[in-house]
């Protein structure tokens, strides 16, 4: 028996292995679901430029193969290295986040974008990346006796609020609540006691109150409309009763592909970005938006496998978090375009038309993916240390 | 993770209530995002007169349009297009400010009611002007301009008191009708909108057409009217201020109505120039008033008649009974004078007609009372609200004691006596003596009306049964009518003027020359010569009339303004309106005078 465990534990916990077995160990399930997803964006993307591959779907495919390699690529890199790399990794998304607050790009009337060697990035989309890298990094090291000390749970809560903060003054109050979202969850994951929680929330009620009354009035008017869209059908409202109409149009089984008259009318704004899910729910229909849903909670459960799986804290907290990520991008995005929650600026990942999302989305799950390929490596962390 | 899944589960739940649930709720307000519905104006009635000969007509109005998203330059194209057709300050400052209005797409009127040249020449430069497109709308015509301008009336734009419900209305460039036929067969010129249902996108912009019903044309309305007889009609009252009117005396039916001077109505279409408005203001004789509705008049002499056959009615006279005329006739300190200084001696009913003796009707008026007089007037057609399809109509007055005491006054006896001879209060219009005429010559309530068939379906009154006898006795309906006859026909009568060529066909009628001013007892004692003073204090000149003698058909009443007698102004023009009517004779056939039925056939093809 004892020889049998030893045999296990060097086959299991390898700790380098040669670039084919990485590759073999790559969930190339996932894989294929992020494919699928695409494949949905590239249809909706298809019907969104009038029944042709020009200009989104194409391009949108492109993108997606290009950052389908990099994705690859990023999976083979070994998860400790990737580890050493998380606070240096934050320091830059967090340098970017203060260049962006400065000399970023203006769209939309906020600051998001920055210039990247012909690419345009959204730091806070990296940001989200190495939040959880950098929390999985610091929560990785720390016995339990650490966590339940609260001033060891004070540097990690700066690292979330201040790009939370920077984010916020950008303005793009959608991701930073998902920040926000994120760093919480990885709190939690890491077993911060609820209480504590409880503790940091409470005032919360009070802040937001603080908080709405130095928001932009484009932002309040979203809150405000959210509230109750009819009072501005024009206005501020139109996007949310434009959505919810074209969704509604789509019924049980759609209007069918190329025949959603909402969408092709242009009645339905930022339908390539924001609201494609809206076009997906208005040519398929209920049936069409739940497949779709359940497409998107299948790769969100395949990462929390992973997260499940991994033998180390380091990779169960990065997949964890990157798992949360990516449903908060999807439940932010599907509850706005429902009307659910105000409208933000948060695309559907992998479906929407936009470059800087499919990279650092894919980015975020090759690492994903890099802590599956090596979840049993040695990865010593220091919780009975002390 | 778990809360993950909820939270999926819970979007989902919302997603089943947006799409499924409320979907039917969403899919209409869908519908109504991006389906438009617009009207489409369906071609408004014609306007033929009894032989169908177009009296108003749509004919294709030629737009210049522009649609600036199609141009570079729009100052470019239209400065192009007005060495073609000159655009003045004005419209370029609209045209300009339309386009900054609205979306780039949506064609902008340049310019409307082009000639067919305009057009030609627009289409051939077409190149020249980028932008500019030619489109085709309906303008109603009307071939007799203003020959018929007060009957038909006109269109124009419909105002806010035009806003009856029908959507129709809001359409651009819908006409309604604004006076005569055309207002008062609005109903069934206008027919009903067609509806087409177009897909639009959210900027407005017309994606396809989803569906077109069309809509119902308007009703053709036929007149009872003979375009041939009111052209010979205005052509003999030339250049008067005077209307005439021809009725069947039969049925009521307007056969002609003319009132000079008119005005052409298809400005009212286009829109009537500043300078034309104050002309017409400004003109004495009225041209935009129908007299023969709208205007009113003392009747003079051609009342006499009425206080005859009032007279008789209520026993106060038998047609025998004689009554002595020394030219004048006193009530009280009051003299009232005949017409003729010298008098007519002892006259009994038939010689007072027909000498037209006021002192005789002086007594007459008299012995009748006003109120059995005013009776018998609103019994014959005057005074009162007629049937006749025009949307406007002046009631005119005939004075009872009633009518005196509620304005304050005690009824004089004086005020009876210049009734007798249709002075005084007494006002009628030249259609109620064409009625009161007819309804004399033939003892029926006729009423008078224009229309004939609508659709080509023949309303009720064109038949002499359809009118109800008057309830009076004949013969002394025969008595008044003998009189009339001698006033044309006998020897001494009052309008021999007016006796027509062929003596087989002999016209009854009656002169009357009504004061519109008082003439004191000086300027009759120094030999008062009416035509002598200024226009518009001359009296006005009118007569009655009807023939057959023996065989009543047609009714005519004449007025002319001013025209100082009624025997020599108003007779002769009476005359050869009658002789015209009975040539044409349009109550006597079907198709009209000098074509054949096969030509009628071809002449009802539509064009």
């Amino acid at each position: 028996m004892r020889e049998t465990g030893v045999i296990d534990r060097r086959l299991w916990r390898e700790t380098s292995f040669d670039l084919t077995a990485k590759l073999f160990r790559i969930n190339w399930l996932y894989v294929l679901l992020l494919c699928a997803l695409a494949g949905v964006g590239y249809v909706a993307l298809y019907s969104v430029g009038g029944g042709s591959a020009a200009p989104y779907a194409a391009r949108h495919a492109m993108r997606f193969a290009a950052a389908l390699v990099l994705m690859v690529g990023i999976a083979l890199i070994d998860i400790r290295f990737i580890a050493r790399l998380a606070w240096p990794a934050y320091a830059l998304a967090l340098a970017l986040l203060v260049v962006v607050a400065h000399a970023g790009h203006v769209g939309k009337g906020a600051q998001r974008w920055i210039e990247f060697g012909g690419l345009e990035l959204q730091p806070s989309e990296l940001m989200k990346i190495a939040l959880v890298l950098a929390l999985a990094s610091w929560f990785h090291r720390a016995s339990w006796e650490r966590i339940g000390n609260p001033l060891f749970l004070v540097p990690p809560l700066l690292a979330v609020a201040a790009p939370t903060a920077l984010i916020v003054k950008e303005p793009n109050l959608g991701t930073a609540v998902i920040v926000a979202a994120i760093g919480g969850a990885m709190f939690f994951a890491a077993g911060v006691r609820w209480w504590k929680f409880v503790l940091v929330l409470a005032p919360i009620p009070l802040v937001a109150q603080l908080l709405y009354n130095h928001l932009h009035d484009y932002q309040k008017a979203r809150i405000d409309t959210f509230l109750n869209p009819e009072s501005d059908p024009l206005g501020a409202g139109y996007n949310i009763i434009q959505s919810k109409i074209a969704l509604g149009s789509g019924g049980m089984w759609g209007q069918g592909f190329l025949h959603g008259t909402q969408g092709h009318l242009d009645f339905l704004p930022e339908k390539q970005t924001d609201f494609i899910f809206t076009m997906i729910g208005e040519e398929f229909g209920f049936v069409g938006a739940l497949a779709v849903m359940g497409l998107l909670c299948l790769i969100i459960l395949a990462g929390m496998a992973t997260a499940l799986r991994c033998r180390h804290q380091f990779g169960r907290l990065v997949a964890f978090g990157l798992s949360v990520n990516f449903f908060m991008y999807v439940f932010v995005n599907i509850a706005m375009v429902m009307g659910v929650i105000p409208v933000g600026g948060v695309p559907l990942p992998l479906v929407s038309h936009g470059g800087s999302a499919v990279i650092t989305v894919m980015i975020g799950f090759g690492v994903l993916m890099s802590v599956h390929v090596h979840r049993d490596v040695e990865f010593p962390d220091r919780r009975d240390e002390i | 993770m778990g809360a993950q899944v909820a939270a999926l589960g819970v979007l989902g739940t919302r997603l089943y209530q947006v799409q499924v649930a409320e979907g039917a709720r969403y899919a209409t307000l869908a519908r109504d995002n991006s389906v438009s519905v617009r009207m489409v104006a369906p071609p408004r009635g014609r306007i033929l007169d009894r032989f169908g000969v177009v009296l108003a007509n749509n004919k294709q109005n030629w737009r210049a349009l522009l649609v600036a998203e199609q141009t570079t330059d729009v100052g470019r194209t239209l400065d192009n297009f007005s060495q073609l057709v000159p655009l003045d300050d004005r419209d370029r400052a609209r045209i300009e400010r339309d386009v900054k209005r609205h979306r780039r797409f949506i064609p902008i009127l340049v310019r409307d009611f082009l000639s067919w040249d305009d057009m030609a020449r627009i289409e051939v430069n077409a190149p020249d002007m980028p932008g500019i497109l030619i489109d085709v709308g309906a303008t109603r015509v009307y071939p007799f301009e203003d020959k018929l301008a007060h009957v038909i009336g006109y269109v124009a734009p419909p105002s806010e008191k035009d806003v009856d419900g029908d959507p129709m209305l809001s359409l651009p460039g819908i006409r309604v009708g604004k006076a005569g036929i055309e207002k008062s067969r609005e109903t069934e010129l206008r027919g009903r909108a067609g509806v087409m249902q177009l897909e639009v996108n959210a900027y407005g912009r017309v994606i396809r057409e989803l569906e077109r019903q069309e809509g119902i044309p308007g009703d053709d309305v036929g007149l009872a009217l003979d375009a041939g007889l009111q052209q010979a009609v205005l052509d003999r009252i030339g250049n008067e201020s005077a209307s005439a009117v021809v009725l069947d005396c039969r049925n009521g039916e307007v056969l002609a109505m003319a009132s000079n001077p008119s005005f052409d109505p298809s400005l009212f279409n286009t829109g009537v120039p500043q300078a034309q408005w104050k002309a017409w203001a400004s003109d004495p004789r009225a041209p935009l008033i129908n007299k023969a509705t709208d205007g009113v008049y003392a009747p003079g002499s051609t009342f006499k008649m009425a206080v005859a056959l009032a007279a008789l009615q209520s026993h106060a006279i038998t047609p025998e009974e004689r009554f002595f005329c020394p030219g004048y006739f006193d009530l009280g300190n009051a003299r009232f004078h005949c017409w003729r200084k010298g008098g007519h001696g002892s006259l009994n009913l038939h010689g007072g007609i027909k000498n037209s003796c006021d002192v005789f009707f002086y007594q007459v008026a008299l012995k009748a009372g006003i109120d059995p007089i005013a009776a018998m007037a609103h019994r014959l057609g005057m005074g009162t609200a007629l049937e006749i399809d025009l949307p406007n109509q002046r009631i005119g007055l005939i004075p009872t004691r009633e009518w005196r005491r509620s304005r304050g006054h005690p009824w004089n006896l004086g005020d009876t006596v210049v009734s007798g001879i249709g002075q005084g209060y007494i006002q009628v219009t030249p259609l109620q003596l064409a009625v009161y005429v007819a309804r004399v010559a033939t003892g029926r309530a006729i009423e008078p009306h224009l229309t004939r068939t609508i659709a080509g379906e023949m309303v009720s009154g064109a038949h002499a049964e359809d009118w109800p006898r008057l309830d009076l006795p004949d013969k002394y309906l025969a008595a008044v009518r003998y009189g009339m006859w001698a006033v044309v026909n006998d020897r001494g009568g009052t309008a021999p003027e007016a006796r027509l060529p062929d003596p087989h066909v002999q016209m009854a009628g009656k002169t009357g020359s009504a004061q519109v001013r008082r003439v004191s007892r000086e300027q009759r004692e120094h030999g008062f010569d009416s035509s002598k003073l200024p226009w518009k204090y001359r009296p006005n000149a009118l007569f009655v009339a009807y023939a057959p003698y023996d065989a009543p058909r047609y009714a005519v009443s004449v007025v002319i303004e001013h025209g100082n007698a009624g025997a020599t102004a108003a007779a002769p023009v009476a005359r050869d309106i009658m002789m015209k009517a009975l040539t044409r004779d349009p109550a006597g056939r079907t198709t009209a005078p000098g074509t054949t039925p096969a030509d009628q056939v071809a002449q009802e093809q539509p064009t």
